[in-house]
């Protein structure tokens, strides 16, 4: 068995393969580390998915996973498959630095929750993936440690902030990863890389470990190439966390029952709303063709399609726009140059402390996380909180009021992931406005804390690049977006023969020569 | 604004010509065995950097979870201060850059306290000068609020172990996240020339409601109780409030009161010279006797409060708030009320005994069987000279109320005098046993054998012929001599009473 041929698989199957005893995780890992090695390349060059990769560290674990397994150990379903990690999520032996100068070589001394997850799941962790700083952006540019470059073309963003772990999935490089979405930062990069990401219900997934961006909305989430394999990562990362105060206590939803049930492609008496406001004017053309002969799809599957309103969804971005920098400017208050991570002491004698954090922050922080502190910090001031934090609130409040409206009347709700497919890397780089508006889709389940999903519809016929489809369900119902995204995959899988994934271009095979074993990137 | 410039007022002076208003801040740490938002340790006096955990420190990712007996302290400290529980509040981040403060933001109740709008009736004593007479004055309590501590700085190199000319600062986040309950008053008004002793009196006897609650160490020299104090000045009762200083860590008695008297008189010399007051942070010098300024205010501190979005709202069982008061220790002042009536003590007595801090004592050896009157005696006194003299508390005294009732039953019996019963409690704190074992041992009883008493006062009458002589011509007070000798061949052991009685009937009898 050639070792592409199991980067080409998709975590099920490897997973069953492993269970069965047909192929190892030392080789199942060593063949992604290979294909990282060809294809990730660095700052300049090839995918540069990664900002880390523990390739040592992954092959040993890889071969404890075998020998547990030898030994008839109980594993779990994933024990054994490659998964990388956003660089958002603190692990112990390897560094993260949320693509931050400020936390280059950072390295935690405690592993998030999730991250322990995945450890008691047996999967192997090969290392974290890139982002925009601190999760700032849309685009992955605003990596501190350079871009991810989209592997259907190198030359256009792989969506941000969480670039790294979806175009790490569609390069072939790991067939899992896991991600954070504030904002749309997992469901945008599935959407314009060709892959599915899911943003669990706010509390569904715990919180601890996550460095924050902004606490209220950050929701870490899973990555696949499938709905299914999506859902099985989901199952590992779910549940109640006592370190996080606001984990949703009881049971987890069982969305891998949910995603099976909905590979059959029935879906009589589920009802589907399409969300009016999330569509039309301002959507790329091909967005919309092809969002719409998915939405035929879902009918012909059974479904009763009908149109929703939700009139304050237009208030949501703004408002968020609020939220997001006002919770971040606090946040990340604490990277000071005084405990851990990077410290500038200017020159002169006598230097006060408040003289090296202004220094650390100026010369650590990239310019968009320096907007957004700046942003929230205004919004935060006495005299304006209430003109802006205070407004912000209660517009979030009727977001939430437009889905428990809209989840009265329907089951899901359905839009174009984001308005357009992947732009031209450095496109938007100069237009903050015009980056942001490419999260009015995906903004309101993170403000009301409903889950959301991005899978991959086709390919837009302007530019032949990924269409993704957002499926959103009322909270704790995740599992209703497996349902009908895995009969929506199915359906589109038997019009096209094979996945949509198959059609992506060989990667070009990058100069960096680096071997499995390569420790640091960036 | 310096304030060797302009003379403080003497304080007779200032008070006669303005009215104090105070505000007292009174920061508690609570004696959990874990900090406020995680499980790190919280011992005191531990090794720099010990007492940490990833959210103690702030680490990138981690987030607090409240701590469930913090808050049912926090909610008995409200009920005990005569507070409204919330039935919902929220935590809030307050905002400023600080070294010590490992997330840059504190995490604190801003607008939503647990427990707001109470009192507490503060027993002020009688001037110590004779100026003024003992009274009772309602401290209104506008809010408890919960927070975390902060990390503690130490500046290294100058001359002043200030930040100011430090070669380097030292930071240590033991304390970080400890469990904080600040008690905020509202402006106390009224207690004119006796604001300074109201402020004392308000913080002993808080301090005193919270030991009874068992929710703090309350040391004030090692930093688990702290007191801010804000005061203003006003011409008259009528005038609206001045403007206020806030004077940090005045961090005993004796020095609230001091704090307070001196800040009335530099506001008054102030306002007299016509300069305004600034509106400003002090700090208070307990060597001096001084406050110094501190950081002034005026470019409005703008902490940016909103509500903390990794805790969950609060909302506490009204049920369990009922149990929580149900089962509140009775207040100490009530208490002490209620002893001071069942034992028939005067004011003076009870002081004697709360000052000597042996009212549990005293209760104690009560409920053992001796009386209050002789409970009292020997714990504010034989056993407080000793424990003095050992330099430790009483309560630390190895004496225990029992044994102390036991010795004073023996007395009651006759079976020691009192002097013997001294003798026995040197032996029980020697650790010789219980005071019938000490009295066995040492062959301390009385001798009540009237036989062999009877044969001694008659030597000593045989020995003495000449006093036996005047007492019979009358002079009853000669007996004393006679007494003394028997009581000298008995050595000691004889009821002296019972020796008297026998001295006057053998030598009439004679």
């Amino acid at each position: 068995m050639s070792a592409a041929d199991l980067t080409r698989w998709d975590a099920s199957r490897l997973a069953a393969a492993l269970q069965a005893g047909e192929v190892s995780s030392v080789d199942a890992t060593r063949a992604h580390l290979d294909r990282i090695a060809q294809v990730d390349g660095d700052a300049d060059a090839g995918v540069h998915a990664f900002l880390h990769v523990a390739g040592e560290q992954a092959l040993a674990d890889a071969a404890e996973v075998d020998a547990r397994r030898g030994r008839g150990e109980e594993l779990g379903p994933l024990a054994g498959v490659p998964v990388g990690v956003k660089d958002v999520l603190t692990t112990t032996g390897m560094p993260t630095t949320c693509g931050s100068r400020i936390l280059e070589g950072w390295v935690s001394p405690y592993d998030a929750t999730v991250v322990r997850q995945l450890k008691a799941a047996g999967m192997v962790i090969v290392g974290k993936t890139n982002m925009d700083e601190f999760a700032m952006g849309s685009t992955t540019e605003r990596s501190a440690f350079g871009p991810t470059r989209n592997p259907w073309d190198h030359t256009r963003i792989p969506g941000g902030s969480g670039g790294g772990s979806a175009a790490a999935l569609a390069a072939f490089e790991v067939p899992l990863t896991v991600g954070s979405d504030t904002g749309g930062s997992i469901r945008q990069p599935a959407a314009v890389t060709g892959t599915v990401g899911v943003k669990p219900t706010y509390g569904g997934v715990s919180r601890y470990g996550l460095v924050a961006m902004a606490s209220s909305l950050d929701q870490a989430g899973p990555c696949g190439r499938t709905v299914l394999d999506t859902a099985l990562l989901h199952e590992v990362m779910a549940g109640h966390d006592p370190h996080d105060s606001t984990s949703l206590p009881g049971p987890a939803p069982q969305v891998v029952a949910a995603a099976r049930e909905g590979a059959s492609g029935d879906l009589r008496g589920v009802r589907v709303g399409v969300v009016r406001e999330l569509g039309g004017e301002g959507y790329q053309a091909g967005v919309r063709a092809r969002f719409d002969e998915a939405v035929a799809l879902l009918t012909e599957a059974g479904a009763d399609v009908v149109e929703v309103g939700c009139p304050n969804f237009a208030h949501a971005l703004p408002a968020y726009y609020l939220i997001m920098p006002s919770e971040a400017s606090s946040n990340l208050a604490r990277y000071d140059g005084m405990r851990y991570g990077l410290r500038v002491v200017p020159d002169g004698d006598g230097v006060t402390a408040e003289q090296v954090m202004a220094a650390t922050r100026a010369a650590g922080f990239g310019e968009e996380v320096k907007r957004r502190v700046i942003l929230g910090t205004y919004a935060l001031s006495a005299g304006y909180y209430d003109a802006y934090y205070g407004s912000a609130q209660k517009v979030r409040t009727l977001v939430q009021r437009d889905f428990d409206a809209a989840f009265g009347q329907v089951d899901v709700l359905v839009s174009p992931t984001a308005p357009t497919t992947a732009y031209r890397l450095g496109e938007k780089l100069d237009d903050p406005l015009a980056m942001y508006a490419g999260d009015v889709a995906t903004i309101p389940a993170n403000l009301a804390g409903v889950p959301g999903m991005s899978l991959p519809v086709g390919l837009a016929d302007e530019d032949g690049l990924p269409v993704g489809l957002q499926i959103l369900a009322p909270a704790r119902e995740d599992q209703r977006l497996y349902r009908v995204g895995a009969a929506l995959e199915a359906l589109l899988l038997q019009r096209w023969g094979a996945p949509l994934l198959a059609r992506v271009p060989e990667q070009p095979a990058t100069a960096a020569t680096a071997s499995s074993t390569t420790e640091a990137r960036a | 604004m310096s304030t060797t410039e302009i003379g403080n007022v003497p304080f007779e002076e200032a008070v006669a010509q303005f009215d104090p208003v105070m505000g007292l801040e009174v920061h508690v740490e609570l004696s959990t065995v874990t900090k406020m938002f995680s499980a790190a340790p919280t011992e005191f006096g531990a090794d720099p950097n010990t007492q940490v955990d990833p959210v103690s420190l702030g680490l990138p990712g981690s987030l607090p979870v409240l701590n469930a007996k913090a808050l049912e302290s926090a909610i008995r400290i409200g009920l005990a201060l005569n507070c409204t529980i919330a039935s919902q509040c929220r935590f809030a981040r307050k905002n400023y850059f600080y070294p010590d403060m490992p997330k840059n933001f504190q995490t604190s109740q801003y607008d939503e306290p647990i427990a707001f709008d109470g009192w507490l009736d503060v027993d002020v004593p009688a001037s110590e000068d004779g100026t003024g007479e003992a009274f009772t004055y309602r401290v209104q309590i506008e809010r408890a609020h919960m927070e975390e501590d902060t990390g503690k700085s130490s500046h290294v190199g100058g001359s002043t172990g200030r930040i100011h000319g430090a070669e380097y600062s030292l930071v240590d986040y033991n304390r970080a996240g400890i469990p904080l309950i600040e008690i905020v008053t509202r402006p106390l008004t009224g207690a004119g020339r006796r604001a300074p002793e109201v402020a004392k009196a308000y913080v002993a006897t808080l301090r005193d409601l919270l030991r009874s609650l068992d929710v703090s160490d309350v040391k004030m020299e090692q930093g688990s109780m702290r007191c801010d104090v804000n005061l203003s000045l006003r011409p008259s009762p009528d005038a609206p409030l001045g403007t206020r200083s806030e004077t940090k860590n005045v961090n005993s008695l004796r020095s609230v009161e001091r704090a307070v008297r001196y800040e009335i008189g530099r506001h008054a010399g102030l306002l007299r010279a016509g300069q305004r007051v600034v509106q400003e942070t002090r700090h208070w010098h307990e060597d001096t006797g001084l406050t110094t300024s501190g950081r002034e205010k005026s470019d409005a501190e703008d902490y940016r409060y909103f509500p903390e979005p990794d805790l969950v709202p609060i909302a506490p069982d009204p049920a369990w708030v009922e149990e929580l008061r149900a089962t509140l220790p009775e207040p100490p002042a009530a208490r002490r009320r209620r002893l001071q009536s069942e034992w028939g003590f005067s004011d003076l007595e009870l002081r004697d005994v709360v000052n000597a801090g042996a009212l549990d004592l005293v209760e104690a050896t009560v409920a053992a069987g001796a009386s209050p009157v002789s409970a009292r005696k020997w714990w504010t006194g034989e056993i407080a000279r000793r424990a003095n003299a050992e330099g430790i508390d009483l309560a630390s005294s190895p004496v225990t109320p029992q044994q102390v009732a036991e010795l004073q039953g023996l007395v009651d019996a006759g079976t020691l005098t009192d002097r013997l019963a001294r003798t026995a409690l040197e032996g029980v704190l020697a650790g010789e046993g219980s005071p019938a074992e000490v009295v066995e041992k040492r062959g301390l009883a009385v001798v009540s054998d009237d036989s062999a008493l009877t044969a001694a006062v008659d030597a000593a009458i045989a020995a003495n012929p000449g006093v036996a002589e005047k007492i019979r011509g009358g002079k009853v007070q000669a007996a004393g001599a006679l007494i003394g000798a028997v009581m000298k061949e008995m050595r000691g052991q004889a009821d002296a009473a019972r020796v008297r009685e026998l001295v006057l009937e053998r030598v009439g009898a004679s």
